[in-house]
């Protein structure tokens, strides 16, 4: 919901505290995804994470998210799918060169991240192209994984 | 100009050690000379004759010409191909690579199949979205940006690897760059962007139009403080304006565009308003090129290429040197300092 995305990025900092506290969370249940197999949970996952997402930040469910980097602004809501910052096309007003209406979703990226007091080292990396193959998949369950170094399982690539 | 290692035109150059490309524009770049390159427009024809002649017009006033890749989302020849004929002909081409029009598979096999043809610099560009072309109902690609673009042509060029992992036997030899925008919000990240597209592999930069030296000279303060120009070749954009009424349309129309009030009211108020449009070029030049971090300017001049000659002419930017240009004379043309070969009559 467009006007709930731009709330989000208003309230960056307390939304990704709140995030990091649902990911130990999260973390914490790794066992016990192994044992129920997190093929089986993705889905389950999903059917959570999409709608909350999708009200929150407008979220595509691209499944590799990035909002904790970028001020809870999601860049897949970016007409030309930037990743890594804002296109040279943004207006004088900060708002989006395909959708004039629009405000830049790095534009809010970049107000996002001031709030959240990491705009400098968190913009410093560059993100790897989008896989699309992961489109619909939870990216909370892949965070998890990720933690624990646990492999990909081959049906949700 | 000519290296003291020329080839027959329309082979490459040798690599120097330290140097990735064997094209001329890092040639001059590293040997610490102000380069000056400019744009070609693609013709909305199949006949090469056109791409000849537009490239002539600036024969021994660029060291390097850019073929843009359907610029402004309109559809004209394709920037490989334009790059494939002028390179041919010994010209030092630099490939607009888009990533509105293209996936990573077509990338990648337009990257090894321009570097088979000899071309030695690409410029990643994310693309202007198609709804500000001729063709707004196509279906917009972006399935990277231009700084995924970026790194990944650095990988198959150093670690001589698809983005897929697998191997290329023989890698793309290519300067890369990549454009910036100092003059678009939000202001204060632009020189974190750069930084950034340092880190992708871009090598050398081109910017947007500068109109607005003051916002250029604090953009270029910023890039300083990060230690940025130590690391990448910046060369600022600048080119004519034809009139006031085309600057307005530009400045509302042209995404990314930054024209200041004073710029359009100087030109409304002189008589000849083409002219003052050049007089502006050239005034931005020579502000440029004092500029600390600056290595060269990037001359965008659309339907008005022929002013190019004249504003390089005027401006005095090349240092009396004569880029290479088909029919060169080897004999008597200045040389960069430390490229001149012990071989000919000082």
């Amino acid at each position: 919901m467009y006007r709930m995305r731009l709330w989000s990025v208003r309230n960056a900092r307390w939304l990704s505290v709140l995030y990091n506290a649902w990911e130990k969370i999260l973390i914490l249940f790794h066992p016990v995804y192994l044992r129920i197999g997190y093929q089986r949970l993705d889905r389950f996952f999903l059917a959570v994470e999409k709608p909350v997402k999708g009200f929150l930040f407008d979220s595509r469910s691209c499944g590799q998210c990035t909002l904790g980097d970028t001020g809870m602004s999601c860049p897949m809501n970016c007409p030309k799918s930037m990743r890594n910052g804002p296109c040279g096309g943004v207006r004088p007003d900060g708002n989006c060169e395909v959708k004039p209406d629009m405000p830049c979703v790095w534009v809010l990226a970049w107000e996002g991240n001031r709030r959240m007091n990491k705009h400098e080292q968190a913009m410093g990396f560059v993100l790897p192209p989008v896989d699309v193959r992961l489109k619909n998949t939870s990216a909370w369950l892949r965070r998890v994984r990720q933690h624990h170094g646990h492999p990909e399982p081959d049906a949700l690539r | 100009m000519y290296f003291d290692d020329e080839p027959i035109a329309g082979e490459n150059l040798p690599i120097l050690p330290g140097h990735v490309s064997p094209g001329r524009l890092e040639r001059v770049l590293r040997a610490g000379g102000f380069a000056v390159t400019t744009e070609i427009a693609p013709p909305d024809s199949a006949d090469p004759a056109e791409v000849y002649e537009r490239a002539a017009l600036f024969d021994g006033y660029v060291d390097a010409i850019n073929a843009t890749d359907g610029s402004g989302a309109n559809c004209h020849m394709s920037s490989v191909a334009m790059c494939s004929l002028l390179t041919h002909r010994g010209y030092a081409m630099i490939m607009q690579v888009s990533c509105r029009d293209r996936n990573r598979i077509a990338i990648q096999g337009d990257v090894l199949g321009a570097s088979a043809m000899g071309v030695a610099n690409i410029l990643c560009l994310t693309g202007d979205g198609v709804q500000s072309g001729d063709h707004p109902q196509a279906k917009p690609v972006f399935d990277l940006d231009c700084m995924s673009a970026l790194e990944m042509l650095r990988g198959m060029r150093d670690d001589s690897r698809f983005l897929s992992g697998r191997r290329i036997t023989s890698p793309p030899q290519v300067f890369l760059g990549a454009a910036a925008n100092p003059f678009a919000a939000p202001h204060d990240f632009r020189p974190l962007r750069l930084a950034r597209k340092i880190k992708a592999g871009a090598q050398f930069i081109q910017t947007q139009y500068c109109f607005d030296i003051d916002m250029f000279k604090q953009y270029m303060e910023r890039v300083r403080d990060l230690g940025l120009h130590d690391k990448v070749f910046i060369l600022a954009g600048v080119g004519p304006l034809a009139s006031a009424r085309s600057a307005e349309w530009i400045r509302t129309h042209v995404a990314g565009v930054h024209i200041p009030d004073t710029v359009i009211k100087r030109l409304r108020g002189a008589s000849d308003q083409a002219g003052e449009g050049v007089n502006i070029c050239k005034d931005m030049i020579h502000q440029v090129r004092e500029i600390n971090g600056v290595h060269g300017v990037h001359i965008m001049a659309y339907r008005q290429e022929h002013r190019v000659a004249e504003i390089v002419e005027a401006t005095g930017v090349l240092q009396g040197r004569t880029p290479w240009h088909p029919g060169i004379d080897r004999w008597g043309q200045a040389e960069i300092p430390g490229n001149r070969p012990a071989s000919l009559p000082a």
